[in-house]
């Protein structure tokens, strides 16, 4: 089993939308595209699932050409961001309803529904209407109607972005779990750089229409091949700033920061650094550290972690450390980055090199 | 500005109440600082926009008061009471301009024009809203109609209180820390009587404090958010707060010792009765370390978030999640788990012993 | 979102053109022709050229049935609107209150057009209906068959309590769409009532307005059952608005020619307003 898509490009009158495009998921995977809002994750879905057909290119399911085929032919499943459900059947009806048009026997319509209910957590609530459900319930409904039937392409657009934070960290937990041992291929779609670190899988970093990066998420995440990539694989965003390398020196644009490297293979010249916030901390990390000093604009306290934005050279830069470090805004902060975990780009925004 | 008191308040929506879940609010006590930036923070129907509406006096307690100062205005109109809210979507009155909006409560409160000018100008500076003033209000982005809600919340000089409820759900994820930065600074500035009321965790305590947790409407927590993390009254508390949230897990309490699987556990509890339905050990995953000794569990899985390693593991009493630096390498299998015992404790009936 | 495309969906909309065709276009057609034409029965036709067009914008008798049919809908907006929004407003939010209004409301739009003109009729007579008998016992000299003000009056009067309840409807449509946090927001910042149906309602109803605003200008510039079967368009000519008055004239006298070239000014007056609303309607969304 395997779904690929050679070349597909889609335009909608001047405007391109997705931009060639050439990926392969392999059976049994998971793969989040991951990209902004309007980056085109949703167009590709669709053009995955046959709900839109591609300007160019084909679309091939199980080595087999099914590009311009109804989605009505193909056996996908898809759920989305809004909860959506059948609001006048209950529960049960609901899980049931993609059952019931292939007209198989309701004693093994009983036992499907009852096996994903209990995957999903839903078995106590078979009886009740949707709008008495929580946005979570809701949400397991409407997953657990895509589970039943046994699709070979599972599309999940955003599926989460619209439930409570606690809700939302319950049911990505679990979502791994559910496509385990079935015979399908899982496309997830999300803005969310750690809903694909924790689901796992495979990650494609996508923008403005263009797949930037794809391979399995922990490889994408350590080495972006491009600043692009690094970017959107990033939140909070990454911090972004010209330097200039002389000899085993680093320094900042305005000469704020000097480090040594010990990566001599660059050559001298000017160069973009990607620091991922983690890398500025409160504290000192790693062996190799360098003090960066900046006026604060706010601290943000997620409880476990704060997120301190400062101004450095006319820059604003993110830190994440952990704990809670609550700082007023417009006070003065000293803060410490991990030189080892640096990511160099050249002019072009590709990497040269993360040491 | 005034110090406000909520005296046990309750509040139900039905006619008759049979059982505890037909109340929204139960017995809310509450003292708060003149000039404090409080929040409530709670789940979706844990009840904490009702207490809102009722410090706000758009809806009336079935029981209890709302002190003042000192003094009762449980059934003044919200313009008697003196306050300012700010809702979860953008009001904004489509056919003024941004002067007249940020003008409008000066407008209906009699104010002259050169007053009213005056304030407005100063609050359109504070939220650099000063370019658009002229233009009409309906033309502008999401986070610049929420700004003009907020300068229609600040514009009055002599507010009792100022409550937000939900102000930057409409907000683009990536903006939100901007209006936090402002609101924060805002706060600083005017040192006035605000109350933030959220779901998210980052909103309450990036604002707040002192953070009231809501659950099921009843309190189970006022703190800072630094006792929040570090010590949650209510397990419940601990779930919610901190991503992931805190390990609980059923022990057993022998002599005043907790034991969980048979194993004692050293808690920073001092447990001197054992009366209780049930109990529980609550711990956070930040420090929860794999050891040579403690408790026996299997490693079920491990997540790399690029930069911690979250390992699920599992033993005879439950699951439990501990987090490791991501460049630490973790054995597969049987592994020994150990607490942190400065932040472990003890739960009798969710609710900490101390 | 481009959806696949389907060429079979043609086959489906083929009724609907024949249907349009039979309706519209060919009964159109037919008119075109009778306005460049004279005819003197016999199926003789002769070409006339624009001579009824000319003859129709210059006389007095077009222009008369012009003037009373704006004066008819300026007259009936200026009601039916305002009535309509007080209406609504006064309606109740929640509760049984609501189905019952909402039910009451939508009787009279039930009603068959000239089902209202007969209803009217019996109940305006002046010696035997409820309204005319009581207007007279009241001391008011009222008959609508041959006084011009009272047969306004009772036009007026008749459309209003046929038509306001769409007003009304489309109205409350448009409040309860309003979000509560709007009417807090004004109870905080201290608003009037005024203040709050001038800078929250009024706004907010502007589009369902627009439509109902376009809807009662539609219906009451083409009104003819209801005034045909109240009045039959007297005493003398004051009711005769342009409908009531074009049929007189194709079918009481006859005179296709003069009459085909009154419908198709008519039919142009209409399509005219109606454009030019459409695109205010147009252009308040672009400001958007």
């Amino acid at each position: 089993m395997s779904l690929e898509l050679k070349s597909v490009e889609k335009k909608v009158g001047q405007n391109t939308h997705i931009y060639s495009t050439n990926l392969r998921f392999e059976k049994n995977s998971i793969n989040i595209l991951l990209g902004s809002t309007l980056a085109g994750k949703t167009t590709l879905m669709q053009i995955m699932a046959g709900l839109d057909k591609p300007t160019k290119g084909e679309i091939w399911f199980n080595e087999k050409n099914v590009t311009g085929v109804a989605v009505q032919k193909r056996n996908v499943s898809m759920v989305y961001q809004q909860f959506i459900n059948y609001p006048n059947f209950t529960v049960f009806d609901n899980i049931a309803s993609p059952l019931k048009i292939t007209g198989i026997s309701s004693d093994q319509i009983k036992k499907k529904v009852w096996e994903v209910s209990e995957l999903l957590k839903l078995s106590g609530m078979l009886e009740k209407k949707p709008n008495e459900l929580s946005g979570g319930q809701q949400q397991r409904t409407a997953l657990a109607r895509a589970l039943i039937k046994d699709s070979g392409l599972i599309l999940l657009d955003e599926p989460l972005a619209n439930l409570d934070f606690k809700l939302r960290e319950e049911l990505r937990e679990e979502l791994p779990k559910l496509f385990e041992n079935r015979d399908c291929i899982v496309v997830y779609a999300t803005t969310e750089p750690s809903d694909a670190l924790l689901i796992g899988g495979n990650t494609a970093t996508i923008e403005e229409g263009k797949v930037i990066q794809y391979g399995k998420t922990i490889d994408v995440y350590n080495k972006p091949t491009n600043l692009v990539s690094a970017r959107v694989f990033s939140d909070p965003p990454i911090n972004i700033s010209d330097v200039k390398k002389s000899g085993d020196t680093f320094s900042l644009s305005q000469d704020s920061v000097k480090w040594k490297s010990k990566d001599v293979s660059l050559k001298d010249g000017k160069y973009k650094v990607g620091i991922r916030p983690h890398n500025i901390t409160t504290y000192k990390e790693g062996t190799n550290s360098v003090e960066i000093k900046g006026k604060v604009l706010i601290s943000e306290l997620s409880g476990s972690e704060s997120l301190i934005h400062f101004e450095n050279s006319n820059m604003n830069w993110v830190s994440l450390s952990n704990g809670t470090h609550q700082m007023n805004v417009g006070q003065e902060a000293k803060l410490y980055m991990n030189v080892d975990e640096f990511m160099y780009f050249d002019q072009n925004n590709n990497l040269v090199s993360n040491v | 500005m005034s110090k406000i008191r909520l005296d046990n308040l309750s509040h139900s929506y039905l006619d008759k109440q049979n059982s505890e879940s037909d109340w929204a609010l139960r017995d809310i006590n509450l003292d708060w600082q003149d000039g404090g930036a409080y929040a409530l923070l709670g789940p979706s129907g844990c009840g904490k926009t009702t207490l809102l509406n009722i410090i706000s006096g758009l809806l009336n307690p079935t029981k209890g008061k709302v002190l003042f100062d000192g003094k009762d205005v449980t059934t003044q109109t919200p313009v008697e009471r003196n306050i300012a809210q700010i809702f979860q979507f953008p009001v904004i009155y489509d056919t003024m301009t941004v002067h007249d909006n940020l003008a409008f409560p000066l407008k209906n409160r009699g104010m002259t024009k050169t007053e009213i000018d005056g304030r407005v100008k100063e609050i359109a500076e504070m939220l650099e809203l000063t370019k658009t003033l002229n233009n009409r209000a309906s033309g502008l982005t999401a986070d610049g109609k929420q700004k003009i809600s907020l300068g229609r919340g600040l514009v009055r000089s002599n507010v009792n209180v100022i409550m937000f409820d939900e102000p930057l759900t409409v907000i683009d994820p990536h903006l939100k820390w901007v209006l936090r930065s402002k609101l924060k600074e805002l706060h600083q500035r005017i040192n006035r009587t605000m109350i933030y009321v959220t779901h998210d965790q980052t909103e309450a305590l990036t604002f707040a404090d002192q953070v009231v947790v809501m659950h099921e409407g009843q309190i189970v927590q006022t703190g800072t958010p630094v006792e929040l993390f570090e010590k949650p009254k209510h397990t419940f508390v601990g779930h919610f707060i901190g991503s992931p949230g805190m390990n609980i897990l059923p022990c057993k309490i022998q002599n005043g010792i907790a034991e969980i699987d048979g194993i004692k556990i050293s808690t920073n509890s001092k447990i001197k009765k054992s009366d209780f339905v049930k109990t529980e050990i609550g711990i956070r995953p930040e420090f929860v370390s794999l050891d040579k000794t403690g408790i026996p569990a299997k490693i079920l899985k491990v997540s790399n978030t690029g930069r911690h390693k979250i390992i699920d593991a599992e033993c005879s009493s439950g699951k439990i999640k501990a987090l490791s630096h991501s460049s630490k390498e973790i054995p597969s299998g049987s592994i020994f788990l150990s607490f942190n015992q400065k932040y472990t404790y003890a739960y009798g009936d969710s609710w900490i012993i101390e | 979102m481009n959806k696949t495309v389907n060429q079979k969906a043609w086959l489906f909309v083929i009724p609907v053109f024949i249907l349009v065709a039979f309706n519209a276009a060919v009964p159109l057609m037919t008119v075109v022709n009778y306005s460049f034409q004279e005819t003197f029965g016999n199926n003789v036709f002769t070409w006339e050229g624009t001579r009824w067009f000319k003859q129709i914008l210059r006389s007095d008798r077009f222009h008369d049935a012009l003037g009373r049919q704006f004066l008819f809908t300026g007259i009936i907006l200026l009601i039916q609107i305002p009535l309509g929004i007080f209406i609504a407003l006064t309606m109740p939010k929640k509760g049984i209150g609501v189905s019952v209004c909402l039910v009451l409301m939508s009787m009279p739009l039930l009603i068959p057009w000239n089902v209202v003109g007969a209803m009217w009729n019996i109940f305006a007579l002046p010696e035997i209906g409820f309204l005319g008998h009581t207007l007279n016992d009241l001391g008011f000299d009222y008959n609508f068959t041959q006084q011009i003000g009272d047969a306004w009056f009772t036009t007026v009067l008749m459309d209003v309590w046929h038509w306001t309840s769409l007003v009304v409807l489309l109205s409350y449509a448009g409040l309860r769409s309003i979000q509560p946090a709007y009417y807090q927001a004004a109870e905080i910042d201290g608003a009037s009532r005024w203040a709050v149906f001038r800078h929250i309602e009024l706004p907010k109803m502007k589009k369902v307005l627009t439509i109902a605003i376009l809807l009662r200008f539609m219906d009451s510039f083409m009104i003819y059952t209801e005034p045909f079967v109240l009045t039959g368009g007297g005493p003398g000519n004051a009711t005769a608005f342009l409908s009531i008055d074009l049929v007189k004239m194709a079918l009481g006298q006859f005179d296709l020619g003069p009459a085909a070239a009154m419908s198709l000014i008519y039919f142009f007056i209409v399509l005219l307003v109606c454009w030019v609303f459409y695109n205010l309607m147009m252009r308040n969304e672009e400001q958007k």
